[in-house]
């Protein structure tokens, strides 16, 4: 298949309430052209009714939607020219895969030869060649994706809208999903929204990443950016990872403890109204201090005492109690000789955080809490 | 009477001991450990219930073939001269007609109707469309002779008495409320997103209801369809009030012959409902089979 | 973020779904309009000419002449009666049936279905005539009875309250056996197995585990059939012979014979008034089983 126009997409203060509660509260978001964003929250965060409103199936109290330079919000669906991927496929199982696929020609009075050729072209993108007679409860899970996927873009819509598509595949074939569209979405170019709550889905495969909480936009950003400088605890607590510690801002200057933090230029995210920040230590930069390091005047410091440690096949994790109670874990690669320089239960260690890798998230100490539970329903997604 | 249940039981028990080897008798039946043996009064008990659920209605079959005025079984001599009446009597053929004309025009109307509000009950997703399915649920709550008198002293006034509309009218409320539970039924447990990505695709809503819903939602409509049916071609109570001579269902007059005497030719048209009955019970069987394999 | 920026398009919006809902739900405007006119509304006119006595004049005579004339009692108990025993008989029959069913593989326990469902499919009018050439003084029953010696004289089987109840159990019956079959097919059988592991003998695991969940299966059949009984009309006029006399027939009397609204409509609306309180109760007392039922699990 021919490489698609793209559209940007232009959200506006977009407001959904179900009674008293917010479903969406004033979403503002710009959907580059030709970007793949995905939207990343919890479940009832809002997510799918962002993605429903996009392509017409909900209609929201307020705000406004453009796609390129046209209104769109009062639009019904199917004038949006928008090619929708749902999370159970939604395939027609009273039509073969062909017939699926060529629905949206057959909609548009294209010719029946015309649609066979490009019903073909689109099944070979997909890499499901031969498979156009198939009935649909002939089909794994994977093919019919595939399918719901090729039905999708076969008219060429200039926006693709994904909801939680991969989410009833295994691991193994989600991930494999996962590059293939990633690949699709480079070979076509259409602008395309996805929504997913595997933050490592997220991270895998988007361009940029809004992270939306209670329908709010809470964070924008491409994925390094959001996984490396959190604009809030929620954001730090959902993506990776991570132990929040009160940092109180004194003369200007972070401190943990009383002792000054290092932070690297540019990295400080903390603005000088907020009284105090949160520093995030995420399990896999922090390491275990050897005074003979190079650079080991480059590491900010927190002692603690070494709990229990938990292997995990290619990582392990030691968990320690830092001075303050506060209980983080490190992550180190299972190799040799890190296994052996582990330090045993009980002993007191001290642990790096290089500068360069300290981030500061604004907010207030209070908002830090225990954030153990957090990071503990988050583990098996974690990166 | 007292060989048939012994029959019954010892033809099931010998078949199911065939494939068991014997010792089926002294197997559990169930994982509470009771034995065949144990439970055989229970499977006695069951066919003399079936039996009394089919034989009396059965029973009339080879009685309508009987040759003399009286039933007899088994008949002395065989005949189809209460067929020959059925088919020879302008009264019974009217009547016939009537009852298909108006179950075939009562279908029309109702399966539609029914769709369509259970669709619009269904995605319009309103507080009141409790309450208008509690209206439209209605004539299966009040008492038929209630609804009867009504209609009747209704139709005086709208001069609707002894009419083919009337009487289809009156039908199709009686028919909706069972449509309309069985295509909501249906939608139920239909994928609405599939609808939802057909007018992502393109299409408008009715037509994607066209394509896409009906398509699948079509054994519920036409499941309600056969009851609208049903429930026409066997009603009497209304059809008692509000037709008369010439405009008289099949089951009217059947009802109302059977009050004065038993009339044979009664026996001969059972026979006929009896037969159209189980050949529509075994099409759906088969059909909903065969939907069942290709789904 | 600014009000007027909230409230983009908010107008337009908010016109559009009141717009789709008044379409979608006008969907349902024809056959409410069916119902309303055929039904309602004639109903309601009924319930308005019961208020009327035989002069013309607006009064409660008649609903009173129910509670004071003895033949009108007597109508109401014998449809109780009737509905009863009718009810009685198909529970007796029933629960058994319904109990093999739910036990044979699927491949029997289809074939066992047909004989409830053939009779439920049959036309009731052809069911009860079936009744009426069976039962009657020279019919089949009498005639076997007799001749294998089991009776002298013909029994009075047809024509009577006899006739009534067997027809009336024979129509009714699926109605109760179809929903406890469903009823009974949802019971997860592991836990008569674990019923039988914790040591409990069969009639004591029945008792306790598979007859309390099999109850809201045999509720509803039984609210039905008793619904159902209250209303019925045909099998007790012709399986009746005259002596069996139920509300609904003696509203058709009166209308068809007398053409007497005013009495037939009160009765009618009384008639309306049990049935919905039989449902009404049922719904309480459903309701009042769930809670019982709920101690009872609690407490094994």
């Amino acid at each position: 298949m021919q490489r698609i126009d793209a559209l940007p997409i232009h959200i506006r203060a977009v407001t959904k309430t179900y009674g008293a509660v917010y479903a969406l509260d004033g979403v503002d978001l710009e959907v580059r052209s030709g970007e793949f964003l995905t939207l990343l929250g919890p479940s009832g965060s809002g997510k799918t009714t962002l993605l429903m409103v996009l392509a017409g199936f909900t209609r929201p109290d307020a705000g406004s939607l453009k796609f390129g330079d046209a209104e769109v919000i009062r639009m019904p669906p199917h004038r949006r020219e928008v090619g929708m991927v749902f999370q159970n496929y939604a395939l027609f199982p009273h039509l073969d895969v062909a017939a699926n696929i060529g629905f949206p020609l057959k909609l548009r009075g294209i010719d029946k030869n015309d649609i066979h050729a490009r019903v073909e072209s689109a099944l070979a993108t997909v890499q499901l060649q031969g498979f156009g007679d198939r009935r649909i409860h002939q089909l794994s899970g994977g093919q019919k994706q595939r399918v719901a996927l090729a039905r999708a873009i076969i008219f060429e819509p200039r926006i693709l809208l994904m909801d939680e598509p991969l989410s009833a595949l295994d691991k193994k074939l989600r991930e494999h999903m996962q590059i293939e569209l990633r690949r699709l979405h480079e070979q076509l170019g259409m602008t395309t929204v996805y929504v997913t709550h595997d933050q490592r889905e997220a991270l895998t495969m988007s361009d940029r990443i809004a992270v939306i909480n209670h329908g709010r936009l809470i964070q924008l950003d491409d994925p390094r950016a959001i996984y490396d400088h959190p604009a809030d605890p929620f954001v730090a607590n959902f993506i990776g990872e991570s132990v929040l510690l009160p940092v109180e801002i004194i003369d200007g200057k972070p401190c943990y403890r009383g002792r000054p933090l290092q932070v690297a230029a540019g990295h400080a995210r903390d603005d000088k109204t907020t009284p105090g920040a949160l520093l995030m230590l995420r399990p896999e930069r922090l390491v275990f201090m050897d005074d003979a390091r190079a650079d080991a005047a480059a590491y900010n410091r927190f002692d603690g005492v070494v709990g229990h440690a938990v292997y995990q096949g290619e990582n392990f994790v030691t968990y320690i109690t830092l001075d303050d109670g506060h209980e983080v874990a490190v992550r180190s690669v299972s190799r040799k000789q890190s296994l052996a320089a582990a330090p045993p239960p009980g002993s007191t260690v001290t642990l790096g955080l290089h500068r360069d890798e300290t981030a500061l998230i604004p907010g207030h100490t209070a908002a830090a809490g225990n954030n153990n539970n957090d990071a503990e329903t988050n583990r098996g997604h974690k990166p | 009477m007292n060989t048939a249940p012994r029959y019954m039981a010892g033809r099931m028990s010998g078949r199911i001991s065939g494939r068991f080897s014997g010792s089926w008798l002294s197997r559990p039946a169930s994982d509470t450990q009771v034995t065949h043996r144990g439970r055989l009064w229970l499977y006695a008990l069951a066919a003399l219930i079936m039996i009394f659920l089919v034989v009396p209605t059965l029973i009339v079959i080879p009685m309508s073939f009987s040759g003399s005025q009286y039933l007899e079984f088994p008949p002395r001599d065989w005949s189809m001269r209460w067929y020959d009446n059925y088919l020879q009597t302008s009264e019974w053929m009217t009547a016939t007609w009537v009852s298909i004309k108006a179950a075939v025009l009562t279908v029309l109307v109702v399966t539609p109707l029914a769709t369509m509000a259970a669709y619009g009950l269904y995605v319009s997703q309103l507080k009141a469309a409790r309450y208008v399915f509690i209206l439209l649920i209605t004539p299966m709550m009040v008492p038929v002779i209630l609804i009867a008198i009504g209609v009747f002293f209704a139709y005086t006034r709208l001069r609707l008495n002894n009419t083919m509309l009337g009487l289809v009218l009156a039908h199709s409320a009686l028919a909706l409320p069972l449509c309309l539970i069985v295509i909501s039924a249906g939608l139920k447990s239909y994928d609405m997103n599939q609808e939802r990505v057909a007018r992502s695709l393109g299409a408008s809503r009715l037509r994607a209801f066209m394509v896409i819903t009906l398509p699948q939602i079509r054994f519920s409509v036409i499941t309600g369809a056969l009851l609208a049916f049903i429930v026409s071609f066997d009603e009497v109570i209304v059809a008692l009030f509000i037709t008369g001579s010439g405009m008289s269902t099949i089951t009217r007059s059947m009802f109302l012959a059977l009050r004065d005497q038993i009339d044979p030719t009664i026996a001969a048209i059972s026979t006929i409902l009896i037969l159209i009955t189980t050949a529509a019970l075994v099409a759906a069987q088969i059909f909903g089979r065969t939907a069942q394999k290709k789904s | 973020m600014t009000a007027a920026a909230m409230d983009i398009n908010a107008a337009a919006l908010r016109r559009d779904e009141r717009r789709e809902k008044l379409a979608l739900f006008s969907l349902c405007a024809p056959a409410s309009l069916l119902v309303l006119v055929i039904i309602v509304a004639p109903v309601g006119w009924l319930f308005w000419l019961s208020l009327f006595n035989d002069a013309g004049v607006m009064s409660l005579d008649n609903y009173t002449r129910m509670f004071e004339s003895k033949s009108y009692t007597r109508i109401f108990i014998t449809t109780f009666q009737v509905s009863f025993l009718t009810t009685a008989l198909c529970v007796l029959l029933g629960y058994p049936l319904a109990y093999f069913l739910a036990q044979l593989p699927r491949r029997w326990a289809a074939l066992g279905m047909l004989a409830v469902l053939l009779p439920f499919w049959t036309s009731l009018l052809v069911r009860t005539y079936a009744w009426l050439v069976v039962l009657q003084r020279k019919g089949l029953v009498n005639q076997w009875g007799m001749e294998l010696g089991l009776w002298e004289a013909p029994l009075r089987l047809a024509h009577n309250l006899n006739g009534t109840l067997i027809g009336m159990a024979h129509i009714m019956l699926p109605f109760l056996v179809l929903p406890l079959y469903g009823a009974m097919k949802a019971i997860d059988f592991d836990y008569m197995k674990a019923a039988a592991n914790l040591g409990a003998n069969p009639v004591s695991a029945f008792r306790h585990v598979f007859l309390p969940l099999s109850l809201p299966g045999l509720f509803a059949g039984i609210i039905i059939v008793f619904v159902l009984c209250l209303g019925f009309f045909v099998t007790p006029a012709v399986l009746g012979g005259g002596k069996v006399i139920m509300v609904s027939m003696k509203i058709e009397t009166l209308v068809d014979l007398f053409f007497n609204f005013g009495t037939a409509s009160a009765l009618g609306v009384v008639l309306l008034g049990l049935t919905l309180l039989v449902l009404f109760a049922a719904h309480k007392l459903l309701q009042l089983d769930r809670v019982l039922g709920g101690g009872h699990g609690g407490n094994p």
